[in-house]
């Protein structure tokens, strides 16, 4: 991989949160993207970080958008970079709330019609920006200000969904690996037509932990095997290796649960539902993992 | 191409399609309802078949048809879509984001009732909805003139002066769907009366800036200022647009259709088709040694100065719309900009049907300063008259 650049596309003092990961995240997406490139983002924390008006704190053209229309924003952004022949990133960077609940209508029109976009979903799993209100991302037995006792739903399986349109490339990531962050979206912007990405962003004030354990937050996650790293290739999947490594040994998960205020007296019968969703995830992803390599094997012979 | 012009007859979506193919859009984003279908259909087509260069991005719901248009006009493109009813209602979010975005959109938008009940008729509710938008308006009464007012309106939209979204509205079925002649005109006369598009605050990679970005109070109020500047600065483009348009290709428009105006001691004002209408009532109660003139309002938004041509005379109103708790809109808006009292006649909801002779016996009937709801008979309530059908 090339080295990073220090080009930085997202200035200092943004008004964002202290331990904040969605800027961080966003930090490397534009070192990825470069300065050919616009942002779309809906209403989300990143419409509060970039600054207030007329200034901005983004080194590119920025179009702030009501909520639910990113994604057919940036369907008309692309057929109007097509028309008059530009050759510029599109990336849509929305919060969880934006995308799995609000903005799937327009996200799914968007992807189902082949926009030429990169759609980039950083979750930290609630409405942030309106003070964290339980969001179709927020997982089971997390408590925010609407599900004060926990939430009795289960996290909405985005990736699937989205898989299911078939799209050239999709992956997902996590915060604290700026590298992969970084690699993933060069990648998904070398590609022709839909892209789709879905981080992980731990947030302290929502997930009620202490700011400077942003990134210890994030690898639980994917070392408890919470949250899974990997890549879509026109379907095909392929593991990254941080869930590799999850899939042969684990964390074990009260570490990832204990460490965040959100889940303070978890019940444990929560908790062993909350570890069941996770090792049917694994699960899954291991078993496709395998056939896929499998199938390699018998193309190779 | 088209290399003269042509005389042709068509329906007036068809119109519509046409004029938006001509005016070259670039990027067409829409969602298909009744009675707007055939727009959608025919742009379709005429992107399929090359005579119209445009990307045609057939969006999942008008909000994103709007979102969509929004995104491409942001980029530096032309922006065209058409809708109806509930699905004008249901980009209302985005309509109030293109106005306030300052985006040069065109949108055409069939007129038609809002359930429940169900119905695709024709009703001027649905517009009359989103007039404190920030868009332009206009009502079209014949198949020529939704054609004609549709390449005036990208013109208008895209004034420097102006920087705000059109919005061209006909009867749906009434006028959507019935079939005139109509005359096209040439690609060289439209390129010559259209320039091409520029919007001096689209993005620019080479010079980036956050849009819409929050905003304080005070410079809030200061943009919101600035939208009714332009709406008032467009009232001399407009002016400026119809007299160009009537020079290039010999059609005349105004503010206001006006016939047998200048005599009458009545007049009776409405928009859209039963504006059209009253022009027979007219000639009929003239016969009758009524002297009456029809004005029908083209313009809702800006709403023109017409005091002078009000004040005066006996005014009978027919609203197709209501505003529930006020009255018939465009009733309650001359009161608002005259101060004059009117006999206003709530007419025509949901495709009700209103003939000439009904249009003369609201003159025969007038009773200044009173409202009457047409065909309403004020004893029944609406589920005995469902319930008497059966």
């Amino acid at each position: 991989m090339s080295s990073i650049p220090t080009t930085e596309y997202l200035k200092k003092c943004t008004s964002a949160c202290p331990g904040c990961s969605s800027s961080l995240i966003l930090r490397y997406v534009l070192k990825a993207a470069g300065p050919n490139t616009v942002l779309v983002v809906p209403a989300c924390c990143t419409s509060i970080l970039q600054g207030a008006y007329p200034n901005t704190s983004f080194g590119v053209p920025v179009y702030n958008v009501a909520f639910g229309s990113s994604a057919a924003v940036a369907s008309g952004i692309a057929a109007a970079c097509e028309f008059l022949g530009k050759d510029t990133n599109i990336i849509v960077y929305a919060g969880d709330g934006g995308t799995v609940d609000i903005g799937i209508q327009a996200l799914s029109g968007a992807l189902e019609r082949e926009t030429n976009f990169l759609y980039i979903c950083y979750d930290n799993e609630a409405y942030g920006n309106t003070g964290m209100q339980r969001s179709g991302s927020t997982p089971l037995g997390a408590k925010t200000t609407t599900t004060p006792t926990g939430k009795t739903h289960l996290k909405k399986d985005l990736d699937r969904i989205i898989s299911a349109h078939n799209i050239p490339y999709m992956a997902t990531s996590c915060a604290s690996y700026p590298k992969d962050i970084y690699a993933k979206v060069t990648k998904a912007l070398s590609i022709k037509g839909p892209k789709f990405m879905h981080i992980l962003a731990p947030c302290p004030p929502g997930w009620r932990y202490s700011s400077e354990k942003t990134i210890e937050l994030g690898k639980l996650a994917v070392k408890t095997g919470v949250w899974a790293m990997y890549e879509r290739e026109y379907g095909k999947l392929k593991l990254s290796s941080p869930t590799i490594a999850a899939i042969r040994k684990r964390t074990p998960i009260e570490d990832y649960i204990n460490a965040q205020e959100r889940y303070k007296n978890l019940e444990p019968a929560v908790l062993t539902r909350i570890q069941q969703s996770v090792e049917y995830n694994l699960l899954l992803l291991e078993r496709e993992s395998r056939e896929e390599e499998n199938n390699e094997a018998e193309e190779r012979t | 191409m088209n290399e003269s012009n042509q005389a042709t007859i068509s329906t007036g979506n068809n119109a519509i399609a046409t004029a938006a193919k001509d005016a070259k859009v670039q990027v067409v984003a829409a969602y298909p309802i009744t009675p707007q279908t055939e727009v959608v259909e025919q742009i379709a087509n005429f992107c399929e078949s090359g005579a119209l260069d445009a990307k045609y991005i057939p969006v999942e719901s008008e909000h994103s048809a709007m979102a969509a248009c929004i995104g491409a006009s942001i980029m530096g493109a032309r922006a065209f879509t058409a809708t109806s009813s509930h699905g004008l209602l249901y980009m209302n979010e985005m309509i109030n984001w293109a106005a306030g975005a300052r985006l040069p959109v065109v949108m055409a938008n069939i007129n038609r009732a809002l359930g429940p009940g169900w119905n695709t008729w024709a009703e001027h509710t649905d517009s009359l909805q989103t007039r404190d938008t920030g868009w332009l308006q206009v009502y079209v009464s014949t198949v020529q003139e939704a054609y004609d007012t549709t390449l005036m309106a990208f013109r208008i939209a895209e004034d420097k002066q102006v920087y705000l979204p059109v919005m061209i509205n006909l009867d749906g079925f009434a006028l959507s769907h019935i079939t005139q002649s109509l005359t096209t005109e040439s690609d060289e006369k439209i390129q010559a009366f259209i320039p091409p598009f520029q919007l001096d605050h689209a993005i620019d990679v080479t010079d980036p800036h956050g849009y819409g970005t929050l905003t304080s109070s005070d410079q809030y109020v200061h943009i919101r200022y600035d939208i009714e500047r332009s709406m008032r600065a467009s009232c001399a483009v407009i002016e400026e647009t119809e007299r160009e348009f009537a020079k290039a290709f010999g059609r005349t428009y105004s503010w206001t259709d006006e016939y047998l105006c200048d005599d009458a001691e009545v007049l009776i004002i409405a928009m859209g088709t039963l504006g059209k209408e009253a022009e027979v009532a007219v000639d009929i109660l003239r016969k009758e040694g009524i002297k009456v003139g029809s004005m029908r309002l083209r313009w809702f938004r800006p709403f023109p100065d017409l005091s002078d041509r009000l004040i005066g005379r006996e005014l009978v109103v027919i609203d197709r719309d209501y505003s529930f708790g006020c009255g018939g809109i465009i009733a309650g808006t001359i009161r608002a900009k005259t101060g004059l009292e009117s006999y206003n006649i709530i007419a025509g909801l949901g495709g009700q049907e209103v003939t000439y002779l009904d249009i003369a016996s609201f003159v025969k009937e007038r009773k200044i300063g009173k409202e009457v709801w047409f065909g309403v008979d004020e004893t029944k309530a609406g589920y005995e008259i469902s319930r008497s059908d059966v």
